[in-house]
């Protein structure tokens, strides 16, 4: 029950010689005295030390039985000189299977394991080397970048200070345009108020004297036997005036036209007029069909294509396009509207130009708006302690697979588009630092991105990790629709320990 | 696994074309769409015949045509209606089961009878007559006075016994067949109209025959733009079966509903049509993947069983003369004296093919099972691995994903055997294939799989992608293999790769063939621990007429509609066929199918199908798993933690606790769900779902002794309890507890937020211990168990021996030469008794007796080990490191006696709370002779 440890050093010139039950580490050794009794680590039970590792459990906690796989809750010790020492589950003891690689846990089983300790303890060595020149070189790059963003963040608070300034200047601007402007507008808008009262006053008269022409021609239309007179016989053949258009149009009812009596001459007509102009129709155009509206097909030619559809909504000229005909007609009958007067144009004018020079200033004033929004969220935004992550700000990178592009742009946004073709999947926008407690910068979570059929939005998680250059280096969908990058940069880099290789070796002897 | 998805990565990949098609036929629900699937009504046949109604049959006997000889009775039946002559079979087999085949007399063609399901031609007993009249035949069944009475006018069967009636055979006059015939507007047969014309008496009869003759759907039908032609017009066949002093019947599943089965009066019978049904719905008697034609009609002195053997489309109608009754209403029958016996009416109708019914006599439920056994086969026995926990998901996205969960599972301990890989694994959904992008270098990772002593199931569906491209198309075609359209070209439909044909898996030569494609050398990349998976196999025909195969489509001379519920069992057949070829015959194969017939547990294990993770769906795998068991397929599981949807934590916790305890132990998610492997959820809930992983691996060497037992005799491993207690009918219609063998009872907890559950633990006379306190219970008795996230409610019955291996490791594997503690938990009387059977797992080498089989009992304070089969030979490298008796008084002494005679005192430890008596470390091997003494 014995685990004789014959331990060659590194060095290789001593050898030391260790005794203690199999499955115990160094630092439980004084527990396991030979020869005494043991008492199980959790102080429940004693029993005799010939009972530790029999391959019997009688410890709760599996103390007595570190060497073998007799407790299910042990935990064995591997020494693995020349690489890490390590404990795994007592279950795996003698199950066939190397877990160590000084192969002291297979001591019983027929497997055969090769020692590999000094292989791996190697190629850690190796690779722990690499890993700290990287993590060496990557903190330097870290430190420009911090100073980068030092300079970068004081130039920004700087320029912050300036455009806020402006942006002062600027409000005193639009406020003194905009009293220029309302100074102007007012004379403007009289003005064009009277030249339109006057040209409507004016399209009166022309509509009075128009239905008093059209007023004689019916006189004459009706007056069929020509004698200055309408008579209600020459007043029944218009059926359409029939007052309670029932089909029947009687003479008591058109002698009800003419006002009680037989016939009118011009002058009475003049009252039956208001009466009748609405439904009469004129003889001249009774017999060939109103004309025939713009076909429909034309109106819809343009609405093929979905997209186009939704611009036409926006196009005001469509409206106008829409309506027209109806307007042409009443243009027709009463003209168009005279062009102003020299004074009123003058007027408007210079109500333009104001208009124009407010319009101007407001828009740059948005703009600085922009400006210090802008400045002022980059300023404020969580770039990691030192703002080491604000070289990352308003960049993208990219990673091409067999299949997609991936782009990663920082604080903003991930997404996806086929190489051959299709369009772009938005994989999530930037949600917020989602690292562990203690290393919360070590990872970005981009959430809301496009929606799954029956399922989530898609999110990504970006893990970063410490190198030279700042590169995604891969992805993947671990869970439909969640999405695992992996991304390398200097930012994440920390300064490496002074390293001493040598020393894990030595912690067990 | 069925589904529809435009998510992700994947819609990018899909064919437009199929993308067209998912537009158009599936407009967004989420819920099964039952007007995707036949109700009787919408089913030409089965609208025909359950127009019928009780009353007297047309049929009559001709007792002059009859002929006894020494192994079976022939004699014709006339249909007075029609004058169509049937003949009728009627064996005597051994083991009490009587078969009744009844076929056409000159069919026009011959009509389907299937093969392949019997394990043989059923051997039979000679039938003696023991009285003739000119009204009938009585014949001697030879035990028991058990004889079956063959009346002429009208045409019944009745066996009985004694003087009593176990079962009659058209006794409602619903025998039915719907003879082969020409179509009337295309050729018309002179002989048969002037017959009828010249026969007055018959001119009724002509005119109603006539009337049913032009019925919708006898020469054509259509269902949703499906047609479905009809060259040989009606053939459905329907036969009625009474079965007095019966209340409850079992089987036919499978259904999702409860393991008694209802009367169907109000609404549609019991459908079996193999078909892939998108998230089913529970607690209907809705066709699902899989079909066995079995009933078992149960009451406290006897169990029967019908084997209705036909693989058509079949409809099963149940009534009952109690069924509408309240307690109350049968109290009063009782005390009245007014009570007619209760009696259970069942009705069989099918589309096509013949009669051929067994009917079991038991007596016992026991004798139930060897009969069906003798007739279709028993469980194959699985390598023990497959009885370990499997690990599934569609889909483990590539090669690094599977050696990250491989590793997630050392990392928290948690043991587990295979890892599955579904349909995106392959290349473009080409089965044998690889994704050479994803899956790469398969032969590293399983040989990473192999170092772990871990294993991998991959997906080999029976659709086959049409593409000249593919080898396995490419060879399917040229030797004619698929099955064909009615048109005779190579029949097409819509799966998972698209356009694909489907092998017609009912001709010999094709499973031969498809078992050769199975070799190492021609499956590439695939290793001896490469399982397989076949799923789809109804078969599922997205574009197909309820999602299935056209029914007018060419197996060669017969009809899909013929063989449709054969198919499943078949490729499952083959595929099993080539996992043993493989390994020159020396390896057991692991095959999970999801399609499956009767006989289809000779070939490996099946799963209830897409369910969805809710608490009703966990509910109901309990039921769906009894069912299946009771008509012989007992390796059954249901997906764990639920197919579609995600589980909520607890509910996913109680899956586990649930499914470890049922025969396959596999989780499963949709691809469009979140990952759920057992650590995603905290550490509480690791641990959880961590312990009862382990519970099943401690109860390996159980489990896998009850799957030799079923693989020896046909009896199910999960049980329900009326099955161990047929005379109490407090357990008739339990079906939210059960059996593992008869020692364990299980009550999972399955209901959400439970504080406790009431198990009934049955058997006036026995005691149950709680496995985990130990604690003993009366049997008898309902029982109130508080529960925590925990607990799952299990007891071991007294008077029975347990073996478990408490040391769990990795994979089962890993556990081969572990050592066994030996749970004792005596009865009232102080005896129990058990058994351990052991051998290396894996290979067919127990056919050649290489196995240990050992009896454990216990009895006046000794506890022995005996050699069940001196003949085998077998050593193993296991003993016995802990003895645990429960219900026992402390001793002052414990001797062991070994073989040597070699004596020696052993130590123990007695906790008087519980009664529980702990032998340290006895340490004889488990393969020999040995006695402990308590003294």
């Amino acid at each position: 029950n014995y685990l004789l440890l014959l331990l060659l050093l590194s060095v290789g010139v001593s050898a030391v010689e260790i005794q203690r039950p199999r499955g115990v580490p160094l630092s439980k050794r004084q527990f396991y005295e030979e020869g005494k009794p043991f008492t199980c680590l959790d102080g429940t039970r004693t029993i005799p030390f010939d009972r530790v590792n029999d391959d019997y459990c009688d410890c709760h906690d599996g103390s007595d039985e570190p060497g073998t796989a007799a407790c299910p809750n042990g935990s064995f010790h591997c020494t693995n000189a020349g690489f890490r020492p390590a404990f795994i589950p007592s279950s795996r003891i003698n199950d066939g299977i190397c877990d160590c690689c000084d192969t002291t846990d297979e001591y019983n089983s027929g497997a055969t394991c090769q020692n590999t300790c000094r292989e791996l303890g190697r190629k850690e060595k190796e690779s722990l080397q690499k890993m700290a020149e990287i993590a060496k070189e990557g903190f330097l790059l870290k430190q420009q970048i911090i100073q980068e963003a030092k300079r970068g963040l004081e130039d920004k608070k700087a320029k912050l200070a300036d455009v806020q300034t402006s942006k002062k200047d600027l409000e005193d601007r639009v406020e003194a345009l905009r009293i220029v402007k309302e100074t102007a507008e007012q004379p403007e808008k009289e003005a064009k108020e009277r030249h339109l009262k006057a040209w409507e006053e004016e399209k009166a008269v022309i509509r009075m004297e128009k239905d008093k022409a059209r007023m004689a021609e019916v006189f004459l239309e009706l007056d069929d036997d020509a004698d200055d007179f309408i008579s209600v016989a020459e007043l029944l053949s218009h059926s359409e005036l029939d007052p309670d258009s029932d089909g029947s149009f009687t003479e008591a009812e058109a002698q009800g036209l003419l006002g009680g009596v037989d016939k009118v001459d011009t002058v009475a007509f003049e009252s039956v007029w208001n009466n009748i102009k609405e439904k009469y129709i004129s003889e001249a155009n009774a017999d060939t069909p109103a004309p025939v509206e713009t076909p429909q097909e034309e109106m819809r030619e343009p609405e093929e294509e979905e997209e186009d559809e939704e611009d036409e909504d926006d196009d005001p000229d469509e409206a106008d396009y829409k309506v027209s005909p109806l307007k042409k007609k009443d243009d027709d009958n009463e003209g168009t509207m005279p062009p102003y007067d020299q004074q009123t144009q003058t007027l408007i004018d210079s109500a333009q130009k104001a208009r124009n020079e407010f319009d101007e200033a407001e828009r740059a004033l948005r703009e600085v708006d922009d400006q210090i929004r802008n400045l002022e969220k980059e300023i404020s935004f969580d770039f990691g302690p030192n703002a080491e992550f604000a070289y990352l700000y308003s960049q993208c990178y990219e990673l091409s697979t067999s299949e997609y592009i991936y782009r990663l742009c920082p604080f903003n946004r991930v997404s996806q588009k086929p190489k051959y073709g299709g369009s772009e999947t938005n994989l999530g926008t930037w949600g917020k630092w989602a690292g562990p407690e203690d290393n919360v910068y070590a990872m970005m979570k981009y959430e809301h991105g496009t929606g799954c059929w029956q399922g989530p939005n898609r999110s990504t998680m970006v893990k970063l990790t410490c190198g030279k250059e700042t590169v995604v280096t891969s992805t993947s969908e671990p869970s439909r629709c969640e999405y695992l990058m992996e991304f390398i940069s200097p930012a994440v880099c920390q300064e490496p320990p002074s390293l001493d290789f040598g020393a894990h070796e030595h912690e067990e002897l | 696994m069925f589904n529809l998805r435009a998510g992700g990565q994947g819609l990018s990949r899909m064919a437009p074309v199929l993308l067209l098609w998912l537009a158009v036929s599936l407009s967004g629900t989420l819920a099964v769409d039952r007007g995707n699937f036949k109700t009787c009504d919408q089913s030409a046949f089965c609208k025909r015949q359950r127009a019928l109604k009780p009353g007297e049959s047309p049929y009559r006997a001709l007792l002059e045509t009859m002929e006894l000889t020494n192994t079976r009775l022939t004699l014709q039946l006339i249909n007075d209606n029609n004058k169509v002559h049937l003949l009728l079979e009627l064996y005597r087999l051994q083991g009490n089961i009587t078969r009744v085949k009844i076929n056409e007399l000159k069919p026009l063609k011959p009509r389907y009878e299937v093969p392949d399901v019997l394990i043989r031609e059923p051997p039979t007993e000679p039938l003696s007559l023991l009285s003739q009249d000119e009204n009938g035949v009585v014949l001697s069944l030879g035990a028991e006075s058990q004889r079956v009475i063959v009346s002429a006018r009208p045409f019944r069967l009745d066996i009985m016994e004694g003087r009593d009636v176990l079962m009659s055979l058209n006794s409602r006059g619903l025998l039915a067949f719907e003879h082969l015939r020409m179509r009337k507007d295309t050729q018309a047969d002179p002989e048969a109209e002037k017959k009828e014309d010249t026969d007055p008496a018959n001119q009724a009869e002509t005119a109603k025959e006539e009337e049913e003759k032009v019925e919708d759907g006898m020469w054509e039908e259509t269902f949703k733009s499906h047609s479905d032609g009809k060259p040989n017009g009606p053939s459905a066949i329907s036969l009625d079966f009474s079965l007095p002093g019966v209340e409850h019947v079992y089987g036919i599943p499978e259904h999702a509903d409860t393991l008694r089965l209802k009367t169907t009066d109000s609404g549609d019978p019991y459908r079996l049509y193999n078909l892939d049904v998108f998230q089913y719905e529970l607690y209907n008697p809705m066709a699902l993947y899989g079909a066995v034609p079995v009933m078992l009609a149960h009451n406290a002195h006897r169990t029967t069983g019908i084997f209705w053997l036909n693989a058509a489309e079949t409809w099963v109608d149940i009534s009952s003369n109690t069924a509408g009754k309240t307690v109350f209403g049968k109290m009063l029958d009782y005390v009245q004296g007014s009570s007619e016996t209760p009696q259970t009416d069942v009705r069989w109708i099918s589309e096509s093919g013949i009669i051929d019914v067994f009917i079991m006599l038991g007596p016992t439920p026991k004798d139930i099972f060897s009969q069906y056994a003798s007739l279709t086969g028993t469980q194959s026995f699985p390598p023990l691995s497959a009885l370990a926990y499997h690990q599934c998901r569609w889909n483990y996205n590539d090669q690094e994903d599977v050696q990250t969960v491989d590793a997630g599972f050392d990392e928290h301990d948690i043991p587990y055997d295979f890892i599955w890989l579904d349909i995106e694994h392959t290349d473009g959904k080409r089965y044998f294939t690889w994704d050479p992008h994803k899956f790469a270098t398969p032969k590293e990772m399983l040989q990473g799989l192999v170092d772990k002593k871990r294993k991998m199931v991959a997906i080999v569906d029976p659709h086959i992608k049409v593409d000249s491209n593919y080898k396995i198309h490419n060879e399917i075609r040229s030797r004619g293999y698929y099955i064909k359209n009615k048109d005779g070209g190579d029949y097409e439909g819509w799966c998972w790769p698209g356009s694909a044909g489907y092998p017609d898996f009912t001709r010999a030569d094709m499973r031969a063939w498809w078992a050769s494609m199975f070799a190492y050398d021609q499956y590439e990349g695939s290793m001896e621990n490469l399982y397989t998976w076949n799923d789809m196999n109804e078969p599922s025909v997205f574009n197909g007429p309820e999602v299935t195969m056209h029914k007018d489509a060419m197996h060669g001379a017969w009809e899909h509609r013929d063989v449709h519920n054969l198919y499943g069992f078949y490729v499952q057949m083959a595929t099993a066929e080539g996992l043993i070829q493989r390994s020159g015959g020396v390896e057991r194969p692991f095959v999970l199918t999801r399609a499956f017939f009767a006989g289809s547990q000779r070939y490996g294990a099946v799963w209830t199908g897409d369910n969805a993770a809710e608490w009703d769906h966990l509910k109901i795998s309990i039921p769906m798993c009894l069912s299946l068991g009771l008509v012989g397929i007992s390796f059954c599981g249901a997906d764990v933690g639920g197919f579609f949807k995600s589980p909520s934590t607890e509910l996913l916790v109680r899956w586990y606790q649930t499914g470890a305890y049922q025969p396959f132990f596999r989780a499963h998610a949709h691809l469009d769900t979140p990952r759920r492997e057992p650590w995603l959820f905290g550490p509480e809930n690791t641990a959880l779902i961590r312990e009862v992983v382990r519970q099943r691996y401690t109860l390996l060497p159980y489990w896998y002794q009850q799957f030799y037992h079923a693989h020896q005799t046909g009896q199910p491993v999960m049980r329900p309890l009326w099955v161990e207690y047929p005379q109490d009918p407090a357990t008739f219609a339990l079906d939210d507890e059960f059996l593992i063998g008869r020692d364990l009872l299980v009550h999972p907890v399955t209901e959400e937020g439970a504080r406790g559950v009431t198990a009934y633990l049955p058997g006036k006379d026995e005691v149950w211990f709680d496995v985990h306190t130990f604690q003993k219970h009366n049997g008898a008795q309902n029982l109130y168990i508080p529960v925590t996230m925990s607990s799952i409610p299990v007891f071991q019955r007294g008077g029975s021996i347990i073996p478990r291996k408490l040391r769990v490791r990795r994979s089962s594997t890993c556990m081969e030469h572990d050592p066994y503690t030996l749970y004792v938990a005596l009865n009232p009387q102080r005896t129990a008794e058990g058994e351990l059977y052991i051998d290396d797992g894996h290979t067919f080498n127990y056919e050649k007796k290489e196995f240990i089989h050992r009896s454990l009992s216990f009895a006046k304070n000794i506890l022995s080990s005996a050699n069940l089969a001196p003949e085998a030979q077998f050593s193993t490298r296991s003993w016995i490191e802990r003895i645990v008796i429960l219900g026992a008084s402390k001793p002052s002494k414990v001797t062991l006696k070994t073989a040597g005679g070699q004596e020696s005192q052993l130590e123990f430890e007695f906790d008087a709370s519980m009664s529980v008596l702990t032998l340290r470390k006895p340490g004889m091997n488990a393969g020999v002779d040995w006695t402990v003494t308590l003294q």
